[in-house]
């Protein structure tokens, strides 16, 4: 072709595009067909969370995390949960711990299942999504007879969980998982050996491990690159580390892998919460000095014997200083990565500073990596690949 | 490694930089100078007993009216190889509010990066791109600072865009009636 006749194009994808899963805005640079430059642009659902949290009470605090990543709501708020307790020091009782596992497990399916519906729609699967929201239709229902809420469920509560299960719902549930491996592989049949299907997520947008930990990426697009990092086993909290699961990992770190993970992380979170109903023990659900409603104005109980310091400079201030603000940081493997949580506190009723570490926030900065010199019909395939939501990604 | 052994290995390798550490509920922090932040980061990522190939976080916190200086930007770290984390905090002043970049040393710095320029107005030397990423390019102000309200009260300080839209809609309510 005569290079005279070429030119560069901008295309603005977004932000109302159906396969941005949310409202994300990207400025792709195209030569032909080919992307030359990928700018994200993202805030158009900030709603400033961080500094929201500052002006309200740990326990008005916890409504608001919800809003983050609403697919997986019950994850963010036992993230938030365990930063507060760890904070206070706070010993959640055994039943509680237990009845968390299984709801974050139920939130981690619920997620991936919206995940692969718009995943595999965006690519040209229909059926799929059909399918997908038939069943998770089962768990919402599930997660209402328990919380009395579908999607914002802020069912955690610092301490321990706000109301107890019933055998109905046990006995729902574990109907439920015992044949939802049986619908995994309904799913795979009708993509897993589907020939377009493998051509569009096989060796399309590869990362390599050391990349993928160079870019901080975690969860499932991780772990597609073959690096093991789970926080749930790594740093282990509520009852992980009493039940028995599987950590899948991938190899060649392109979409197909981190598609692969998930759905074998569909029948890992299957068999943790088989456990978890199994191995529940009876007992309260809620810590005794777990904080009330209307919390105390100040000061919190917190053990300050418990802060070990030493100061290498000569400055009376400083020791003061350090009494008075604690900080800690606290995660949890939300669906799609580690979710963080750092909280600065000054004996106040109200966190002095909370910060979310968001796992989508990470995922959206590594497309521009991931697009750049491959076609338009990738951008979408590798969007569906990361798992984003952009109410976390921009907080 | 326990959290305070890595803190031991830094304070024998950069004695004059590390201000205090403090341990609360096995987690560690320590507070160091700006000015040898890199090197401080670099050596923990390097060295073969820390390994610290990980940042999990990159944000700041402002302690305006508690301490001088008055910003502290808080590095959280992890090493996949030997499962510990650990948390570095490099004081930054009011005055010449910079620190360095180490968006070289994890690309992901880059928008956390971005983030804390955004949010608290501090400036990181040798950034590729440094610019607002939550909020419109002419946003007035840097909210997560203690001096920022809360409340939409901002009066003239008001956002650029918002007040069009409002005499707009303003011109627009007119017209109907």
């Amino acid at each position: 072709m005569n290079p005279e006749n070429t030119r560069e194009l901008l295309i603005n994808m977004g932000p109302h595009h159906p396969a941005t899963h949310g409202v994300l805005r990207l400025v792709l640079e195209v030569e032909g067909e080919v992307i030359r430059k990928c700018i994200p642009h993202i805030g158009y659902l900030h709603r400033g969370v961080e500094k929201l949290a500052e002006d309200l009470t740990y326990v008005q605090a916890l409504p608001i995390t919800d809003r983050l990543d609403y697919l997986s709501s019950m994850v963010n708020n036992v993230g938030f949960c365990l930063a507060v307790e760890k904070l206070l020091g706070i010993d959640v009782p055994e039943r509680a711990k237990f009845i968390r596992t299984m709801m974050a497990e139920m939130a981690r399916i619920c997620s991936h299942l919206v995940w692969i519906a718009t995943h595999a729609l965006d690519i040209g699967a229909m059926t799929v999504f059909l399918y997908a929201m038939r069943d998770r239709e089962k768990l919402l229902e599930l997660f209402e007879m328990v919380t009395g809420a579908r999607l914002t469920v802020s069912y955690p509560r610092i301490g321990g969980v706000r109301c107890d299960v019933n055998e109905q719902f046990l006995e729902e549930l574990y109907k439920f998982v015992d044949e939802f491996p049986k619908k995994v592989e309904e799913y795979e049949t009708l993509i897993d050996q589907n020939r377009i299907w493998l051509k569009r997520t096989k060796g399309v947008g590869v990362i390599s491990a050391e990349e993928a930990i160079n870019w901080g990426l975690t969860g499932p697009t991780l772990r597609g690159s073959g690096v093991y990092y789970d926080v749930r086993k790594f740093f282990p909290y509520d009852a992980y580390d009493k039940v028995e699961f599987d950590v899948p990992l991938g190899k060649n770190g392109d979409v197909y892998d981190r598609y692969k993970c998930r759905m074998l992380e569909f029948r890992q979170s299957a068999k943790i919460i088989k456990q978890c109903i199994e191995k529940l023990p009876d007992g309260a659900i809620l810590s005794e000095n777990s904080p009330r409603i209307r919390m105390p104005a100040s000061p919190l109980k917190i053990d300050k014997k418990d802060i070990q310091f030493e100061i290498f400079i000569e400055d009376k201030t400083i020791e003061e200083f350090i009494k008075k603000f604690t900080d800690v940081y606290a995660s949890v493997e939300s669906p799609r990565g580690e979710l963080g949580y750092y909280i600065v506190c000054d004996d106040s009723a109200k966190p002095y500073r909370m910060r979310v570490r968001a796992p989508s926030f990470v995922h959206v900065g590594v497309l521009p990596r991931l697009c750049e010199g491959s076609l338009i019909a990738d951008v979408i395939a590798n969007i569906g690949s990361i798992d984003i939501v952009l109410g976390e990604c921009d907080r | 490694m326990k959290p305070i052994e890595i803190v031991e290995k830094v304070k024998e390798k950069f004695p004059k930089e590390v201000l205090w550490f403090r341990c609360f509920r096995e987690e560690c922090d320590i507070t160091v100078n700006k000015e040898k932040i890199k090197e401080i980061l670099s050596y923990l990522k390097s060295s073969p007993a820390l390994e610290f190939d990980y940042l999990i976080d990159l944000t700041a916190v402002d302690y305006l009216g508690f301490r001088e200086p008055r910003f502290d930007v808080i590095y959280i770290l992890m090493s996949i190889k030997h499962r510990h984390r650990i948390r570095i905090n490099a004081q930054v002043p009011e005055q010449g509010c910079c620190i360095q970049t180490v968006s070289d040393l994890w690309a992901t710095a880059q928008w956390f990066e971005r983030e804390v320029f955004d949010m608290f107005g501090i400036v990181f030397n040798g950034h590729p791109d440094l610019r607002r990423i939550l909020l419109p390019e002419d946003w007035i102000g840097f909210p997560l600072r203690k001096d920022y309200p809360v409340g939409s009260e901002l009066g003239d300080k008001e956002w650029e865009t918002f007040k069009e839209l409002k005499n707009m809609a303003k011109g627009w309510k007119e017209d109907e009636s």
